[in-house]
């Protein structure tokens, strides 16, 4: 039933239901949409719906109409190839992307299980200009989540400093007690930081929520450019376009400088995977093979001597860094759940002792928690000293009186959602309810305020998108994947996510949702 | 090299192998079922047991060719069937990924689903297609490897299971065919006899180089030193078992280490060395074939033992 699944979601909420995706966090971005109880209710307009007023920034073109100048080889490849011509080689990369295996694993619904992310021919493009402002939006707010990260597991400063009240820390359960007064090789807590954005103006980015732990999707971004290089090498000739092909070597890098102490020489990286029926695997592999370091399993470590081994034909062999992309909850049963079969006994222990390093630490889903993400702005500053370069997505909290005041007043113009909810569960879409739901929803408000949040709906921008007869406009997000090891690394591009249907704003690939290339242009 | 790695590729070398062995099976079971006295002979039953899965079809009765079809080449409670097969050779690629060349990789994925569509009618409609497709499938992967794949252990390990593979089919063909070849049936089955060896040749691909290499009459013994001897003959017992022993030396370089499984394929080689097919009659040919196969999955556990597969 998959309108059930649509999802709700709006700035900083995470999705952790399952959604039939599987990426944690990844393509299940939905920005506002409605659950629908029937077809024709869901191809209707939302009534926030307005991408035909001029609040909207359509990115193609500028504000007297014409083709913004980094558009204009596109708009020309446009004109000379063809829409219809553009739709036989968009057959033609679906044909290289299905052999490749470049999909997802979807089980037990059915039909293929592994199926394809639709890919959109027509890149999304940012100007150097813009590149500038949000590599230094998006490095400052890696270095701030990570300072957090280490603060809340040692003195807490941020807290007696009465910035962020305690229990919203203390009280979280991505909060792990364990972490509690160790300190990763260079602080460093989440290595690959991914930020989810949206652009709502020439220029104006907002954060959409952080991604701490093992943000997936970097692969699309370098398959993407992969195959617009292979199939359009014309477009690049000038070499206009910032490559991202380093990407790799950049993150292995990031990961050797987090060697632990018992590190001799070279450090050996391991990427950890659940297993080749994760719905990310092809990312796992794609990433190992592009490092040239193994793809575990599980069941290929074990714990000896204070250190973390691999199983090899030549017998065992010591592991220094894990990239790991299995939850903290499963990565060792002796220390969290105890009914982990994907866990490895033992493993936490060595990593305290400083035997082994876990990228990314256990414990750092804390910082993009939705409740926490209210403060990255406040963060920045009192770490930092900065002032935040990316804004957040104006969030009222109804802890305090008023703000409550206010979502209480705006109800029906927001979006509402209980602060500890997941998935589109418990959350109120005030343009879309009726006035019976939403007294109802604002009863449950001044029963317990602290629980709840709102926002308000957003214009997104929208991107040039190759529709059957014409280039349309879509709703499109952002995330770009910035790499902390003992210096921040930040290759100029990321995944652009785009709603493939018109009007929609859920860019998850479920629901209708693509990807294209980002092109960051150079000077 | 994970130790779990070297399993994936040695088993999906085997699974390609043995969808390919399963493919030609089948159709030396069409041949032989139009031969006259075939439905006497009760000739897919031979198929079965070739394919060691005799005891999933009742002993009393006759086996009919749809049983057979559908069980091994749709069947996926069969692990041995081409379905399975390809099935599980992709899923140990995709295990091993990172030790696949890009075309070794679209080999294993091409296509891997096309039988899901399938019911036992349309397949046997199809054989002929369906049965060249497998054999292009396995024939384009061992392309792959032989032409791009690094030549590391990893390869060695590929190499090896693909060899056993192919040297237990040749046995196993030879041990539901034996009685064929002993010289007193020559008088009584004349030249029926022949054309089930001209099927079983067909089967192993092998019809045109025995003509090549012994002229044309087929006689027991050289029908023996044929698939069981010649080393010209890549499906030949002797050539596999080289080929096997070549792959195990390279692997205990690779590790500086001799196993046991070293020990046994030396073994295995020299039993064939110095011997005629003449030689091989006097022994006992159902002996010899019984023999090879115990050797070749003791081999087979010796080698998961000395580089620790799961």
């Amino acid at each position: 039933m998959p309108m059930e699944r649509i999802l709700l979601r709006v700035a900083g909420q995470r999705d952790s239901f399952r959604v039939p995706f599987g990426f944690r966090s990844f393509f299940p971005l939905a920005i506002r949409t409605a659950a629908c109880s029937n077809a024709a209710a869901h191809n209707a307009k939302p009534p926030w719906f307005k991408m035909e007023t001029p609040l909207t920034f359509y990115e193609m073109l500028d504000q007297a109409g014409s083709v913004r100048s980094c558009y204009a080889e596109v708009q020309n490849w446009v004109e000379r190839t063809g829409i219809s011509g553009l739709n036989r080689r968009l057959e033609e990369a679906e044909a290289i992307f299905r052999r490749i295996g470049i999909t997802f694993a979807v089980y037990g619904e059915g039909g293929d299980p592994e199926r394809l992310i639709p890919f959109d021919l027509l890149p999304r493009i940012f100007t150097a200009q813009e590149w500038r402002v949000l590599d230094k939006g998006i490095r400052q707010r890696a270095r701030a989540l990570n300072a957090f990260l280490h603060d809340i597991y040692h003195r807490g400063e941020i807290i007696r400093a009465g910035i962020m009240p305690a229990e919203i820390i203390y009280q979280n359960s991505a909060y792990r007690p364990e972490m509690a007064g160790f300190s990763p090789p260079g602080k460093v807590y989440s290595h690959i930081v991914g930020i989810d954005i949206v652009r709502t103006g020439p220029d104006s980015f907002e954060v959409l929520e952080d991604n701490c732990r093992t943000p997936s999707g970097v692969s699309y971004m370098l398959e993407n450019r992969e195959i617009m290089t292979r199939m359009f090498p014309e477009l690049f000739g000038q070499g206009v376009v910032a490559p991202v092909d380093d990407y790799p070597a950049e993150l292995l890098k990031s990961l050797k400088e987090v060697a632990p102490p018992a590190c001799k020489g070279d450090p050996v990286v391991v990427v950890l995977t659940p297993g080749a029926l994760n719905s990310a695997y092809y990312e796992h592999s794609f990433l190992a093979d592009l490092m040239g370091v193994e793809l575990v399993e599980p069941a290929d470590l074990f714990v000896d001597a204070g250190r973390v081994w691999m199983k090899t034909t030549s017998g065992p062999t010591a592991v220094d860094v894990i990239y790991r992309r299995i939850d903290d909850e499963y990565i060792d049963p002796l220390t969290f759940r105890p009914d982990s079969l994907l866990g490895v006994p033992g493993i936490f222990n060595v990593y305290r002792n400083g035997g082994v390093t876990l990228c990314s630490a256990p414990g750092s889903g804390i910082a993009d928690d939705k409740a926490v993400y209210v403060y990255v702005p406040e963060m920045i500053r009192f770490y930092l000293g900065e002032q935040p370069i990316l804004s957040n997505i104006k969030t009222w909290r109804c802890a305090k009186p008023d703000e409550c005041a206010y979502v209480l007043e705006h109800l029906s113009e927001l979006v509402a959602k209980e602060v500890h909810g997941s998935g589109g569960y418990g959350m109120l879409i005030g343009p879309k309810a009726t006035p019976e739901e939403v007294a109802a929803y604002a009863d449950r408000i001044r029963a317990n305020p602290s629980e709840f949040i709102a926002q308000p709906t957003l214009d997104l921008s929208t991107v040039p998108t190759l529709g059957p007869a014409s280039v349309v406009e879509r709703h499109a997000d952002f995330r770009p994947y910035c790499l902390v090891g003992k210096q921040l690394r930040l290759v100029p591009g990321g995944l652009t996510r785009v709603a493939l249907t018109e009007g929609s704003l859920v860019v998850n690939s479920s629901q209708g949702g693509g990807v294209k290339d980002t092109w960051v242009m150079q000077d | 090299m994970l130790s779990r790695t070297a399993e994936n590729l040695y088993w999906m070398a085997r699974y390609m192998e043995r969808a390919e062995s399963t493919a030609r099976l089948l159709t030396m079971g069409q041949r032989m079922a139009i031969l006259p006295g075939a439905h006497h002979r009760d000739e897919w039953r031979s198929v079965v047991r070739a394919t060691g899965a005799e005891a999933n079809f009742p002993e009393d009765s006759h086996v009919k060719e749809t049983d057979v079809v559908s069980y091994l080449m749709l069947d996926l409670d069969n692990p041995s069937s081409i379905r399975s097969c390809l099935a599980k050779a992709r899923a140990n690629g995709k295990s091993a990924r990172t030790m696949l060349t890009q075309d070794m990789w679209e080999a294993l994925n091409e296509g891997w689903r096309k039988l899901d569509s399938y019911d036992v009618a349309e397949a046997r409609q199809q054989l002929p297609g369906l049965i060249d497709w497998v054999k292009t499938r396995a024939m384009t992967f061992r392309g792959a490897a032989e032409s791009g794949q690094l030549r590391n252990e990893g390869h060695d390990f590929l190499r090896a299971g693909g060899a056993l593979e192919r040297a237990q089919m040749t046995l196993r063909l030879l041990d539901v065919k034996y009685y064929v070849l002993l010289p007193e049936t020559e008088v009584v089955g004349g030249t029926r006899d022949h054309y089930q060896w001209t099927s079983v040749l067909h089967a192993l691909s092998g019809s045109r180089a025995y003509h090549h290499v012994y002229g044309g009459a087929y006689t027991p013994w050289q029908i023996t030193d044929f698939l069981m001897l010649n080393r010209m003959f890549p499906r030949s017992v002797a050539f596999c078992y080289d080929q096997l022993a070549y792959r195990l030396s390279r692997l205990a370089g690779w590790h500086d280490a001799r196993a046991s499984c070293d020990d046994t394929v030396s073994e295995m080689v020299s039993g064939l060395e110095n011997v005629d097919s003449g030689e091989i009659f006097r022994r006992g040919l159902h002996e010899t074939v019984q023999n090879g196969l115990m050797m070749t999955n003791r081999l087979g556990m010796e080698i998961a033992q000395a580089y620790h597969f799961g």
